[in-house]
């Protein structure tokens, strides 16, 4: 027995020392003329339906940039990570990619639970982070790149269009219960009341829940004129088709919504939401050749005929040309230096013109509005003529002559 | 009120609709069946199917999700459950883990997407099931509004509890199946064949799991993980209705689910939902084998 144990504790050590050597090491270095970056999204588990498009389109626009010369004559060579659906596989993924991997910068993030699990990572080992999707502000951090929508991007131009162009004045608001859903409910309420109209009730409900019967028919009973809708996943597909079978209407209670996309549409049977409106940056419905030739592509690198682009996936694919830019500009693929040379950067994407805010690296994106045909598309009825300023601190007044977050950093004195 | 008391019924039709599969293989067999769930998903699967490449619509899609349900749970039966009657730990964690399966069966396309090969209807993204566009026009008679969708979930409730009512209380087999539930070894010794008759019964648990999968398929989203959360509720009804009744499952569907609809209505349906977990530990605490537990002799 004893001489067993003295093995074992012998091997163990031995193992524990062979598991402590890698970290010694100094990280594997890329290959010459090849750039590596982190590709961090889920491919597995409830999220990956969505995700895994994300990762789709981020891997093309890698593609495309390799094909047509690369950065500064370097291949870019992505390292795929799997963020399972789930933040602590996300923060260990990330740790993985900036740590051993040695990548100076990591592409992903769907949910802000996974962002906010890797962040730490990144602010810590002063790495950079491209976050694609529409998120609800109240961050500032000068280690992400945000290329999605903050809740002034969506809701601007939107709130008095209904109050204006609608008509509409009573608003209920109702969310799936969490943070984006909660800190966009409070900048519409800010908006609804600039703009004359009022909120009748705010009500929310559980994240997957799918048993409308009960709060629609309180939106029947409410006296409501307009639902500003900013519930996501699953449960928006249960709440168009209880709205539809108690018998109301879009053409006299339309849906206003800020998550509704292409995707969710698709899944509840366009007849549903025949008429309902919703704001994003993007939609697969602009009509521009340069739009027209981006769902083209992307449809022959999924191979899938009918594989539908929505705005998380756009941005996914245009930050990395942002990226790209940056590094050709700084000359070197450092994490310092492309946070500095991505700072006012252009491009052209298929939504119209993006550029990165020097101040708080967000993204100046065009406000659309659609409205939902019985076909599953929308049709664009309202567009801002430019880019609008993203303000990630809006709802807690945040104004473009008072900022909050700039390239110094929050000024927490003003919240 | 009378809309309030709609919406009550309602979710009490869901409820029992889930619960009454879950009493049959829980009561009956007292097997925790944790794969009930991915039954209900495989129904709301044969929905979406069928009306893809059959292109029938939900009336017929019912006793065809009952087939193929049944038929599922007749294997999982024959395979798995039957080699572990009395080890409910053990059944436990086996039902688990065919219930992963089932549902990466359909999220992996049965291993087809690993060859690129793509089959419409599965897959892990979110499906749609199509309802006649009569089921979805509500009507109004003598001022009342009617939903017909919920109506209709409602009166196929109904039906189907009254045939497992009749199937358990007026038929031989149903006989048979009652005393098995009160004591297998004595029903085996009078001569009756239980492991025919338990796999018969699975299997009609089953079915049934399929045919509340299918009227799920009209108002729920239709995905690959879509039943671990039905389960739950349905699990809830049968402990708080005693296992192994019938009666005691209708009324505490109707009990769960009236609370769930007027706290949802008075409140919303965060609160509610948490009042109708605290009714059912309060139940559970005040009578820990349900309202209606038959008493072992």
């Amino acid at each position: 027995m004893k001489s067993n144990r003295r093995s074992f504790l012998k091997t163990s050590a031995a193992f524990g020392a062979a598991l402590a050597a890698p970290s010694l090491i100094p990280g594997r270095a890329a290959a010459a003329g090849e750039i590596e970056v982190g590709v961090l999204f889920s491919q597995t588990g409830g999220l990956s339906i969505i995700e895994k498009s994300l990762a789709d389109a981020t891997l093309m626009a890698i593609e495309e940039i390799n094909a047509a010369g690369g950065v500064n004559g370097m291949m870019i060579k992505p390292i795929v990570e799997d963020g399972a659906s789930d933040p602590k596989t996300y923060n260990e993924k990330a740790s993985k990619l900036v740590i051993r991997d040695r990548v100076p910068t990591v592409f992903g993030s769907y949910t802000s639970a996974s962002r906010k699990a890797v962040l730490p990572v990144f602010e810590k080992r002063n790495n950079m982070y491209f976050y694609p999707t529409y998120y609800e502000g109240f961050e500032c951090s000068k280690n992400v790149v945000y290329t999605g929508a903050v809740p002034n991007q969506q809701l601007s131009n939107f709130v008095p269009w209904i109050i204006n162009t609608l008509g509409k004045k009573k608003f209920f608001i109702v969310g799936s219960n969490y943070i984006y859903p909660r800190e966009m409910a409070k900048v519409s309420k800010i908006l609804i009341e600039q703009h004359g109209g009022e909120y009748v009730a705010d009500e929310y409900l559980e994240l997957g829940h799918s048993e409308w019967g009960a709060m629609v028919s309180k939106i029947k009973d409410s006296g409501c004129d307009v639902v500003l809708s900013n519930v996501v996943g699953d449960s928006v597909v249960a709440f168009y088709r209880e709205f539809k079978n108690q018998g109301l209407t879009h053409d006299v209670l339309p849906i206003c919504a800020t998550v509704t996309s292409e995707i969710e549409i698709a899944a509840m049977g366009a007849e549903f939401a025949a008429g309902s409106y919703t704001s994003f940056p993007y939609f697969q419905a602009i009509d521009t050749p340069e739009n027209k030739s981006f769902i083209e592509r992307y449809r022959s690198f999924v191979g899938d005929p009918k594989a539908v682009t929505h705005h998380a996936l756009e941005s996914s694919y245009f930050q990395v040309f942002l990226w790209k830019q940056a590094v050709e500009k700084a000359g070197e693929a450092t994490p310092d230096a492309i946070r500095e040379a991505i700072k006012g950067q252009t491009f052209d994407a298929p939504n119209g013109k993006v550029t990165v805010d020097p101040e708080n690296l967000h993204t100046y994106l065009t406000p659309r509005i659609a409205q939902w045909g019985a076909d599953g598309q929308g049709t664009i009825i309202e567009a801002y003529d430019e880019p609008v300023q993203p303000m990630p601190y809006v709802a807690y007044g945040e104004a473009p002559e008072n900022l909050f977050c700039t390239a110094g950093g929050l000024d927490s004195s003003k919240l | 009120m009378s809309e309030i008391l709609f919406i009550g019924l309602s979710l009490s039709s869901i409820l029992l609709l889930i619960a009454l599969g879950l009493s049959i293989t829980y009561g009956a067999m007292g097997v925790i069946n944790m794969a009930h769930g991915e039954l209900v998903m495989i129904g709301a699967y044969t929905a979406v199917i069928s009306g893809i490449y059959l292109n029938i619509n939900l009336f017929l899609a019912l006793p065809l999700a009952f087939l193929v349900s049944a038929a599922v749970g007749l294997a999982l039966e024959k395979l798995v459950i039957r080699r572990l009657y009395g080890r409910i730990i053990d059944t436990l964690l086996a039902t688990w883990g065919v219930a992963i399966v089932l549902q990466q069966l359909i999220r992996l396309e049965f291993g087809l997407s690993f060859f690129g090969i793509h089959i419409e209807g599965l897959g892990p993204g979110l499906q749609n099931m199509n309802v006649p566009s009569f089921l979805t026009q509500p009507f109004e008679i003598g001022g009342i509004p009617i939903q017909p969708y919920r109506s209709f979930i409602i009166l196929v409730t109904v039906l189907l509890t009254l045939l497992t009512w009749f199937l358990m209380y007026r038929t031989s087999m149903g006989t048979q199946v009652r005393a098995i539930m009160r004591n297998p070894q004595i029903a085996a010794a009078c001569g009756i064949d239980v492991k025919r008759v338990s796999a018969f019964t699975f299997a009609y648990g089953s079915g049934l799991a399929g045919i509340a999968g299918v009227l799920l398929a009209g108002f729920k989203t239709v995905m690959p993980d879509m039943g671990a959360s039905t389960v739950v509720d349905g699990f809830l009804v049968v402990v708080v209705g005693g296992v192994g009744s019938l009666l005691g499952t209708v009324l505490a569907s109707a009990l769960l689910g009236q609370i769930n609809g007027i706290f949802a209505i008075l409140t919303n349906d965060i609160l509610a939902r948490a009042v109708v977990f605290g009714v059912v530990i309060a139940i559970i605490l005040w009578r820990p084998r349900g309202l209606f537990a038959f008493k072992s002799r």
